[in-house]
């Protein structure tokens, strides 16, 4: 593969683009809804008009409206149509000709739309991710072929340094500094892994990216791989996304036939092959050493550091690990320049984050703003606010690693140190929308739950403290727990954030400790009177007398 | 292809590990361990593709599993018992997943489980005595855009409420002739 073939392939991709396109979203959300069979009814009503010259239909990505899938667009003249049934193929398609139909009309320029800002998700839901083509059609793979040509990997680093990236994944560790760390150091063989392992719950822009537009997290990683000097690369995905686990590997194969993967990528010197890790289900490897562990082949269970992966990680070498999202945000990077990536953002949080807007909001689904946008604006302004009247009460981020924001705090910028500041996190993008029917004490048990399911039991604060903590939260929802109860629940937080292993059971505290802090009162509420005298004894805390 | 030949074939530089069942899917599990070389590293690989082949990972199977790579059997079984995915027991003929992750969870995720529960008599992770049908829930099917979402053999169902899961589950339960 040399420039001029991809070229050749860009042009030939655009001259055979037909005057309508109708596309079709093929993501997790609307294929539940009877996606593919709304595909299918297309191809044959195209068929049956014997429009086949003139219309395309195109299956995509995710067309971020998942509330209302399966989704269909037609251009021109630009028109979205949602919950779309397989019946309704043949009116839709009559609109080419002039015709009319009675299928629900979206509002392409709804906030919720038009608010939007697209770098990760540029291509997603225009494009067929099961086609290289067509990603090339849309400049794919040529940030690649600039940087193997014309950078040295020093240069390529500092590109991203001076971008301000900063990782996806939820820490928010600076991109730039992680790359660098890998590339000085002097080994031999070196790995880069893509965290795919999107654990969180109510958490699906990682999986949306994979199946909207896997080549370029493909992209991104080669051009990691050419900057720190690794040549062998995995993917580690979670087995619950069978779809995106198979748009990979059919990215990955044709990758390789153009000569982007394997050796000699471009033609160069260099060589860099990748491979898939599919993960059993374990929200613990998400953490980068119990997610090292896990591709070896061994228990996920996370060790301390230092030695930090990227001195000593997989196999005992130096690893990069970034997040799906980073590695998307890296293609675009070097192809329009850091200048213009950190024009994006605010001032220490750049660029634009990607977040599944989900909960008790109108319009759920995938949203890509830049960051310092403030939640008002995300979920009364584009997700439309609480259906049926509602008033929203909190907005969990974070997943079971952040914190629930009260509706006083929604004019706070989300960007990585406000959130920090308020006790959530920015997390790798998870939104949930809460109305006042939600008791948040209910809430902070629901996580707990969660965490001492997945705690991988090789610590004691995390093992013990998460099953304590549910007990005490189960207490109190059963109205049985005194002021004592409470204050040993605050103690329990400080001590297992303070002396956990890993960021699971350092961060497991924090649904907990943010909804005491903003509504306390919901605890007190659910206090039993003291001095109180058990009918019967209240459930043992288990472990304990 | 209806009849397995049982006996070994003959005798290669090395014996393949010929399963004293003769049941064939041994046989492909066998290939596939090779196709590994052995890696240590491919044991979850090997787990998934055994899973695949047989629903459930046994004792049996995991000892084949850790005689091919040449594992401890302690290993094996550790890995498999880490991981949720991997399942020691066989599943029901049916098996209905309902998400609990956050979304699905405050839209009433809660209550479409306890309706299954009462509906199959069993707990939430069980199957039915039958063996027909499997309750299970999962952490987050990544379906937050249509809770709550709940998979019936596979097939991922939006907005579903108590009522809507039971009677999808209905033919499944016995509750009268087989």
């Amino acid at each position: 593969m040399v420039l001029a073939e991809l070229i050749a392939i860009k042009e030939r991709e655009l001259a055979a683009r037909k005057p309508v396109v109708i596309t079709c979203c093929l993501a997790a959300g609307c294929l539940s809804s009877a996606g593919q069979a709304v595909k299918e009814a297309l191809d044959q009503a195209v068929k049956t008009a014997s429009l086949d010259a003139e219309v395309e239909v195109r299956g995509v990505g995710c067309m971020r409206l998942c509330c209302e899938g399966p989704l269909v667009f037609i251009d021109p003249p630009g028109t979205l149509y949602q919950q779309v049934k397989p019946e309704d193929a043949a009116s839709l398609v009559g609109t080419v000709r002039g015709g009319t139909t009675h299928v629900a009309r979206g509002e392409p320029n709804h906030p919720f739309f038009a608010r939007q800002m697209s770098i990760v998700l540029e291509n997603s839901g225009f494009m067929d991710p099961e086609r290289i083509e067509a990603y090339i059609a849309r400049d794919g793979y040529l940030a690649v072929r600039n940087v193997l040509r014309e950078m040295t990997p020093a240069e390529v680093v500092s590109e991203i340094t001076r971008s301000g990236l900063r990782g996806r994944g939820g820490a928010g560790y600076p991109t730039g500094l992680k790359w660098s760390t890998v590339a000085k150091t002097s080994s031999a063989k070196k790995y880069v892994i893509c965290n795919a392992d999107e654990g969180d719950p109510g958490a699906f822009m990682d999986r949306s990216v994979l199946e909207s537009d896997p080549h370029r997290v493909l992209e991104g990683m080669i051009i990691a791989a050419y900057a720190v000097g690794a040549d062998q690369g995995y993917i580690y995905v979670r087995a619950e996304y069978p779809l995106a686990i198979s748009r990979l590997q059919t990215a990955i194969r044709q990758a390789k036939q153009l000569g982007l993967l394997g050796s000699g990528v471009f033609e160069s010197p260099f060589n860099f092959n990748l491979d898939i890790r599919i993960g059993a289900g374990a929200f613990v490897c998400g953490e980068e050493t119990a997610l090292m562990a896990s591709v070896e082949g061994r228990r996920g269970q996370p060790r301390p550091r230092p030695p930090f992966p990227a001195e000593s990680g997989l196999f005992g070498q130096p690893t990069l690990i970034n997040n799906v999202e980073t590695f998307a945000c890296v293609p675009p990077i070097l192809r329009r320049g850091a200048e213009w990536f950190a024009a994006i953002g605010t001032e220490r949080s750049k660029g634009t984050k990607v977040f599944a807007l989900a909960g008790k909001v109108k319009h759920t689904g995938l949203i890509e703003v830049p960051m310092g946008m403030t939640l008002r604006e995300i979920v009364q302004d584009m997700g439309g606010g609480v259906p049926d009247g509602g008033q929203i009460k909190a907005v969990q981020t974070g997943g079971p690693s952040g914190g629930c924001i009260p509706a006083a705090h929604l004019d706070t910028p989300v960007d990585y140190e406000s959130l920090g500041r308020l006790g959530s996190i920015m997390g790798s993008g998870g939104m949930i929308v809460m109305d006042q029917q939600d008791n948040m004490v209910d809430v902070a048990r629901f996580f707990m739950e969660f965490c001492k399911d997945e705690s991988c039991g090789k610590c004691v604060p995390c093992r013990a403290g998460t099953v304590q903590m549910h007990a005490l939260l189960c207490r109190l929802l059963a109205r049985q727990a005194t002021a004592r109860d409470l204050a040993k629940l605050e103690e329990l937080c400080d001590l297992v954030r303070n002396t956990s292993l890993c960021g699971l059971g350092i961060t497991a505290p924090n649904p907990v400790l943010s909804t005491l802090r903003f509504f306390r009162q919901e605890y007190l509420d659910l206090l039993a009177p003291e001095p109180w005298k058990p009918a019967t004894p209240p459930a043992p805390l288990p472990g304990l007398g | 292809m209806s009849n397995v030949a049982v006996s070994p074939p003959a005798s290669k530089s090395r014996a393949p590990l010929a399963h004293p069942s003769g049941d064939k899917r041994f046989k492909m599990l066998e290939v596939f361990i090779k196709r590994q070389q052995q890696r240590h590293d491919a044991l979850i690989e090997v787990l998934h593709k055994a899973q695949e082949l047989f629903g459930f990972l046994d004792t049996d199977l995991l000892l084949f599993v850790a005689h091919g790579l040449r594992l401890p059997p302690s290993r094996v079984y550790g890995v498999a018992t880490f991981y949720h995915f991997f399942k020691l027991k066989p599943q029901g003929a049916h098996t209905c997943v309902v998400c609990m992750g956050t979304a699905c969870y405050v839209k009433g995720a809660q209550q479409v489980v306890e309706a299954l529960e009462q509906a199959a008599h069993i707990r939430a992770g069980e199957t039915t005595p039958d063996g027909r049908f499997s309750l299970m829930t999962a952490r987050c099917i990544g379906a937050c855009g249509i809770a709550p979402a709940v998979v019936y053999d596979a097939a991922v169902a939006a907005r579903q409420t108590p009522a809507s899961a039971v009677e999808r589950v209905k033919g499944w339960l016995d509750h009268g002739p087989r």
